[in-house]
C-alpha cells in the first residue's frame, strides 16, 4: 500500500520533573518587592515545599519532549466514536485569551463585563436556536454535569408537583455518565433493551413507564449511531405518564438543522460544547455542557441566569424556583468563548452542512470496510458506526490488537468496546473535517491490518511497535497502585 | 469553507459509493414528522477578521489588568502567568488530544498528569492526589460525598466561612439525597464556630476553608481533632492554594481529604472558568475518590511507562454504582498548574507566597493608620476584611470610575457584615497601587 | 481464556449457578470462584470482602471483584454468617487467579440450612451448564 503516516519519529526521552532540576534553580521572574519583610508567625508556616527547582529552559524542554509523545487532533485522524474529534479551530483559542476575557474577575459589578455577560446571554440564544428549546444554562462544567443538572431538573419538576418519583428509563447503549448522574440523584435506573434494529421499540417503554418513573434518558442518534426513530412516540408515552424526556445530546453533530430535539418531545437537553461546537479537548478537559429546556422547565433552571435589562445585561438570582448553583460561578467561560466564535464563524449553512458531512463521512467508511470488519448493524448510519470484530475472531484477533496495530499505521484508534451492547464493539466517528484522502488512508489502513489479522497475526498481537512504550501492565498499575513520585 | 475540506467532485463521489443522490438521502432514517424544514435562524458566517473585531469589541468592554486594578479575590485570584506557561500550554498536541484511554499514544498527557498529582499532593501535604475535577465547588460537594461514602453516615457539618457559592453547589448536590446539612458559624475573631458538631451523632464529616472567604486561617489541627473526636472524616477546603507556599498545608494538620480552586496556579481568570478542581486523599481512601488517577507502571519490555488506573471506580465501568459520574474534567488547566509549579519551584513559591501575603499586610497596616477597622484579629494571607463607613458604595463608584475595583462588598453574602468590604492583595498589586487606593479611600 | 476441557473442575467441591464454589468442613464451610470464573475475569486486582460477623442470605451479594476493566458481584451460594474472610487476598489478588480453590478462597460460612448445600451442582452438572453456555 502507499506509504502510511505511520513511521517513526524523533522520540526523545524525558524524565521525571524531580528527577531533574537543581535547588536554587529559577523558572519563574519573581516580581518586585516593594513592601517591607512582614513573616507570618512561625506557629502558622510550613518548612520549604518538596518542589524541584527548575530553570525556564528545563521546564521548556520537558513539556516539549513530552508533547511529541502524544497524538492530537492536529497530527491525524482521530476516529473515536461519541467524542466527536473534529478539527479545533485556532482563531477561536485567539479570542479566548484576550486579555479583556482572560484576566476577567467574575465577581466584577455588571456594568464592568457586558461584554462577557452579552457574549453568554447571546450563546445562550444561539443554542436554543440549534436544538429548538427555549431556554439554556450555560453553567455546567461537562456534558456528565450537564446530565446531573437535568436529573435535578427532573426532580425539581416532579417536586413542584408534589411528587417523588424513584425510577429512571435508560437504554442499554447509554453511555456510562448516564447511570451514573441518575444514580447522583438518587435514581434507580430502569434498564431497557434496544431491539435486533439497534433502537429503542415503543412497547418496550410502554411496558416500564410508570407513575414512579421519573422520564427516560435517551440519545439520539443513540451510541450504534442510529437515529431513535421510534423517539416520538416514546415521548408521548412518557408524558402520558407524567414523565420527561430527557436527550443526551453528545451526537448533536449529526443532526444540526436536520432534526431539531424541541419539536420531537425532548423536554431536557445537554450538549457537549467540546464535541459539536468545536473546542478542544485538552488531554481530558475542560469541556463545558449546557443544557437547553422547554418553557416548563425553565423556572427550575440553575442560577445565576443572565437577563437583559433594557440595554444592558445583568446576572440574576431572582429565580425562587431554581435548583441553585452546579459551578462556582457560571460555568466554563473560556470554553464558551471559542463555541461562540465557532458558531459565528460556521453560520447557518455551515452548521447543517457540517452535520450532512459528519453523516456522509460515516457512511462511506461503514460501506467501504463491510466485509473488511463485521458490520454490528446493517443498516444507514448517521454520523459513527460500529463494527465488531467477530471476523478476525477466528484467528485468535480481537478488537484490542487491531486498535493497537492502528497506532503503527499513524491513527489514534477507534473507541473501543463501547457500546456494551455489541461484544468487541469498533465505534467509528470520523467528523466532518476529515477529508476524502484521509478517510481513504485510514480505511486501507483497516483493510491492511485485516489482512495481517489473517496472514501474520502476531503483527497485531505485539502491536504497537512504533509508540514510545508498547503495551502498559495495567494489572500492576491497579494491584499496586503508584499514584505520586 | 476552512474547516469543511470536501469538494463538490469528491462529495459526488462518495455519495455514489454509498448509493445515495444527494446529501438529504443521508437522513431517510429520520422520520418524516423528526425532519426540521426550516433554516436555522442564526447570523450570517463572520470571516476571521470580522469576528476579531466582534470579539476585540466585547472584550474591549472588560475591567480587567493592566487597564483597571482590580483587589478582588474572593475565589478568583489574579496572579503573574509566566509567558513560558503560556506558550507550551498551546502546543497542540497537549490542547487536542482525548482522554489518554489509549496509554501508548498519550505517555506525555499521562506522564504531565502524573506529574500534577505528585506536585499537587505535596502542595496539600497529602498521599495522593486526582487527575482534576472541575472546580472547587464541586470538588467539595465530591469531597462530602465521599465521605459519607466511607462513613455510611448522612450529616455533614460546614464552616459558614467556606466560600458561599461552594456551600450553595454543596446543597444543590445534596437536595434529592436527604443528607443534612450543619452550618457551622462564625468566631468573633473570623475563624469557625465547632461547637454546634457536640450534639450531634451522625457526622460523616466535618469541612472548613482555610485561608476561610474572610481571609482568615483556620486552626486545623484542632478542628481536625475535633472532628475526629465525633468519628467524621476532616475535609478542608481552599480557593487560594498559593496559601501553602507560606502556611502549613492540611495533609500535615488531619485533613483526611484536602479539596479546593487551583486557577491560582497559572490558569487565567477567565471570568470564573475553567478553573481546575484539586482533590486529595489518604491513600486508605484511594479507591472511594471520584476522578480519574495516573499510575506508573512498565510496558511489556520493562520500560517505565504511565497509564490510567484504578478505572472501575468511574462511570464508564461501574455506571450507576461508581464514585462519581465525572468523565471530561479540567487536564489541561491541571496541566498549567503542573507547568506553573514546576516553573515557580520550591524556592520560587516560597517567596511568592511571602510576596503576596506581605503586599497584603502592607494595605492591611495602611488602611489600618488611616483609621479604617480591620474586622478580624486572626492572621490571613493575601485576603481580609475591612469595615468601610456607611455610605461608602458612593467612594466604590468614584473609583469604579477611575478604573480601581476597591474591594467586594460582604453584604449580600453575610447580611451581619454589611459594610464590610473584603480586600485581596497578590503579587500583582504595586505599592502605588496600594497607595492610591488609601488616598482615595480617607479623602 | 480456557477451553473448556483446560478448565481445573475439583470434586470435592459443589458449584452454584454465579460459579461459586462451597467446600463442606465441619462446622465451617468454604467458599470461593471457580476456574471458569476467575479465567472469564482476567487478571484480579482487588476484592471487597465483607465483615466477620455479617449474616447474609442464599443469593445476595456479599463482596466484589475487580479486573482492571470490569467488577463482577459475589452471591451466597448458601446463607450463613461469616466467620472468617481471607485477608491474604488484600495484598495478593493474584492469589484467586493462580489457586481458586486452595489459597484464593473467599470466605468462612456457619451454614444457616445444610439443605441449601445440598442443592448445589456437583461437578458434572456444573461441567454440563458450562458447555451450555459455551
Amino acid at each position: 500500500m502507499k506509504e502510511s503516516p505511520g513511521i517513526t519519529g524523533l522520540i526523545l526521552n524525558e524524565p521525571l520533573l524531580w528527577e531533574k532540576g537543581k535547588k536554587g534553580r529559577r523558572g519563574f521572574s519573581l516580581p518586585r518587592r516593594d513592601v517591607d519583610f512582614c513573616p507570618l508567625d512561625e506557629s502558622l508556616t510550613s518548612r520549604t515545599l518538596d518542589f524541584p527547582d527548575l530553570s525556564e529552559v528545563d521546564v521548556i524542554r520537558h513539556y516539549t519532549r513530552l508533547s511529541q509523545w502524544n497524538f492530537g487532533v492536529d497530527t491525524g485522524m482521530y476516529p473515536l466514536g461519541s467524542c466527536t474529534m473534529k478539527y479545533n479551530p485556532k482563531i477561536n483559542e485567539k479570542q479566548a485569551r484576550l486579555q479583556g476575557f482572560a484576566g476577567a474577575h467574575p465577581l466584577l459589578p455588571h456594568a464592568s463585563s457586558q461584554g462577557a455577560l452579552k457574549l453568554m446571554f447571546e450563546l445562550e440564544r444561539l443554542l436554543a436556536e440549534i436544538t429548538g428549546m427555549d431556554a439554556v444554562s450555560l453553567q455546567p462544567a461537562a456534558g456528565a454535569q450537564g446530565e446531573l443538572t437535568g436529573m435535578l431538573l427532573i426532580h425539581a419538576f416532579h417536586k413542584s408537583k408534589g411528587v417523588r418519583r424513584s425510577k429512571i428509563i435508560i437504554p442499554d447503549t447509554a453511555h456510562g455518565t448516564n447511570p451514573s448522574s441518575a444514580a447522583l440523584c438518587g435514581y434507580r435506573p430502569v434498564p431497557v433493551k434496544s431491539n435486533e434494529q439497534g433502537i429503542l421499540s415503543v412497547e418496550t417503554i410502554a411496558e416500564v413507564m410508570d407513575e414512579d418513573t421519573a422520564g427516560i434518558m435517551v440519545t439520539t442518534p443513540n451510541t450504534l449511531g442510529l437515529f431513535e426513530e421510534n423517539l416520538k412516540e416514546i415521548a408521548e408515552v412518557v408524558h402520558s405518564k407524567g414523565g420527561l424526556v430527557y436527550g443526551d445530546g453528545a451526537n448533536m453533530n449529526a443532526i444540526m438543522g436536520i432534526v431539531q430535539m424541541g419539536q420531537i418531545g425532548v423536554d431536557i437537553l445537554h450538549l457537549n460544547l467540546h464535541k459539536t461546537f468545536s473546542t478542544p479537548h485538552g488531554g481530558g478537559g475542560p469541556g463545558s455542557g449546557p443544557v437547553c429546556v422547554k418553557k416548563h422547565l425553565e423556572p427550575f433552571l440553575p442560577v445565576p441566569r443572565v437577563v437583559q435589562e433594557s440595554d444592558r445585561y445583568v446576572l440574576s438570582e431572582d429565580f425562587p424556583e431554581s435548583i441553585g448553583r452546579l459551578h462556582t460561578f457560571f460555568g466554563n467561560f473560556g470554553v464558551m468563548v471559542k463555541a461562540y466564535s465557532y458558531i459565528r464563524t460556521m453560520g447557518p449553512d455551515n452548521l447543517k452542512k457540517a452535520s450532512q458531512l459528519a453523516v456522509l463521512n460515516a457512511n462511506y467508511i461503514k460501506e467501504m470496510l463491510k466485509g473488511t470488519l463485521h458490520l454490528a448493524y446493517d443498516r444507514p448510519c448517521m454520523h459513527e458506526c460500529v463494527f465488531s470484530d467477530k471476523l478476525q475472531q477466528p484467528h485468535k484477533v480481537m478488537t484490542l490488537d487491531m486498535a493497537k496495530r492502528l497506532m503503527d499505521y499513524g491513527f489514534h484508534p477507534p473507541t473501543v468496546y463501547f457500546p456494551l451492547v455489541v461484544n468487541g464493539a469498533i465505534m467509528i466517528e470520523p467528523t466532518e473535517t476529515e477529508s476524502k484522502q484521509d478517510l481513504d488512508l485510514f480505511i486501507e489502513a483497516c483493510k491492511a491490518i485485516a489482512n495481517e489479522a489473517q496472514q501474520a497475526p502476531q503483527l497485531l498481537l505485539e502491536a504497537p511497535q512504533k509508540c514510545k512504550v508498547r503495551r502498559m501492565d495495567e494489572t500492576a498499575a491497579a494491584r499496586r497502585p503508584c499514584l505520586a513520585g | 469553507m476552512r474547516y469543511l475540506p470536501h469538494t463538490d467532485e469528491e462529495i459526488a463521489s462518495m455519495l455514489q459509493a454509498v448509493g445515495k443522490n444527494n446529501l438529504g438521502e443521508l437522513f431517510s432514517t429520520v422520520p418524516e414528522d423528526c425532519r426540521y424544514t426550516g433554516t436555522l435562524n442564526l447570523p450570517e458566517p463572520l470571516t476571521e477578521w470580522e469576528l476579531n473585531d466582534l470579539m476585540g469589541a466585547l472584550s474591549g468592554t472588560m475591567a480587567a489588568s493592566p487597564e483597571y486594578t482590580v483587589f478582588v479575590g474572593a475565589g478568583s485570584y489574579e496572579h503573574y502567568i509566566p509567558e513560558s506557561v503560556s506558550y507550551l500550554l498551546s502546543r497542540s498536541e497537549f490542547v487536542t488530544s482525548y482522554t489518554p484511554y489509549q496509554a501508548e499514544m498519550s505517555q506525555g498527557t499521562l506522564q504531565a498528569i502524573y506529574e500534577y498529582q505528585t506536585l499537587a499532593a505535596r502542595l496539600l501535604g497529602m498521599e495522593v492526589a486526582n487527575a482534576s475535577l472541575y472546580d472547587g465547588a464541586s470538588a467539595l460537594a465530591e469531597a462530602l460525598l465521599m465521605a459519607i461514602r466511607i462513613t455510611r453516615k448522612n450529616a455533614v457539618g460546614i464552616s459558614s466561612l467556606v466560600h458561599p457559592h461552594y456551600r450553595r453547589v454543596v446543597q444543590t448536590y445534596f437536595e434529592p439525597t436527604g443528607h443534612q446539612v450543619l452550618e457551622l458559624p462564625r468566631l468573633e475573631n473570623g475563624g469557625t464556630d465547632l461547637s454546634p458538631i457536640h450534639g450531634i451523632d451522625n457526622l460523616a464529616a466535618v469541612a472548613v476553608q482555610s485561608p476561610n472567604f474572610l481571609g482568615c486561617i483556620e486552626d486545623l489541627r484542632v478542628i481536625g481533632e475535633r472532628a475526629h473526636d465525633k468519628g467524621a472524616l476532616f475535609v478542608t477546603c481552599f480557593t487560594e492554594p498559593l496559601a501553602y507556599g507560606l502556611i502549613k498545608n492540611p495533609g500535615g494538620q488531619g485533613a483526611d481529604i484536602a479539596c479546593g480552586e487551583g486557577q491560582s496556579l497559572g490558569i487565567p481568570q477567565s471570568f470564573g472558568g475553567p478553573g481546575l478542581g484539586m482533590f486529595a486523599s489518604k491513600m486508605e481512601y484511594v479507591r472511594s475518590m471520584p476522578g480519574r488517577l495516573v499510575g506508573q507502571t512498565k510496558d511489556l519490555e520493562g520500560k517505565r511507562g504511565f497509564v490510567l488506573t484504578l478505572a472501575t471506580r468511574e462511570q464508564h465501568i461501574r455506571r450507576d454504582k461508581a464514585t462519581s459520574n465525572i468523565c471530561t474534567n479540567n487536564s489541561l488547566c491541571a496541566l498549567a498548574a503542573a507547568m506553573y509549579m514546576a516553573s515557580v519551584g520550591g524556592t520560587g513559591i516560597r517567596e511568592l507566597a511571602s510576596l503576596n501575603h506581605d503586599k497584603s499586610e502592607y494595605l492591611k497596616q495602611e488602611l489600618q493608620k488611616a483609621g479604617f477597622k480591620i474586622a478580624f484579629t486572626t492572621p490571613t494571607f493575601n485576603e481580609f476584611v475591612v469595615e468601610f463607613p456607611r455610605g461608602f458604595d458612593v467612594t466604590y463608584q468614584r473609583l469604579l470610575e477611575k478604573k480601581t475595583v476597591a474591594g467586594l462588598s460582604l453584604a449580600p453574602f453575610y447580611p451581619d457584615l454589611a459594610n464590610h468590604y473584603l480586600l485581596c492583595v497578590t503579587e500583582t498589586r504595586s505599592k502605588e497601587d496600594m497607595d492610591a487606593l488609601v488616598r482615595e479611600v480617607t479623602s | 481464556m480456557k477451553e473448556i476441557g483446560e478448565l481445573q473442575l475439583p470434586d470435592d467441591v459443589r458449584y452454584a449457578e454465579d460459579h461459586e464454589w462451597v467446600r463442606s468442613e465441619g462446622e465451617k464451610t468454604r467458599v470461593g470462584i471457580s476456574d471458569y470464573a476467575q479465567d472469564q475475569l482476567g487478571d484480579i486486582v482487588y476484592v471487597e470482602l465483607p465483615q466477620v460477623g455479617v449474616t447474609f442470605d442464599k443469593g445476595e451479594e456479599f463482596g466484589t471483584v475487580e479486573s482492571v476493566k470490569a467488577v463482577a458481584e459475589f452471591y451466597m451460594p448458601i446463607g450463613g454468617e461469616i466467620l472468617g474472610v481471607n485477608t491474604a487476598l488484600e495484598k495478593s489478588p493474584e492469589l484467586v487467579n493462580k489457586s481458586p480453590y486452595g489459597d484464593g478462597w473467599l470466605i468462612e460460612v456457619k451454614p444457616a440450612d445444610s439443605a441449601e448445600l445440598d442443592a448445589l451442582m456437583t461437578r458434572d452438572v456444573y461441567l454440563e451448564t458450562l458447555k451450555g453456555i459455551e
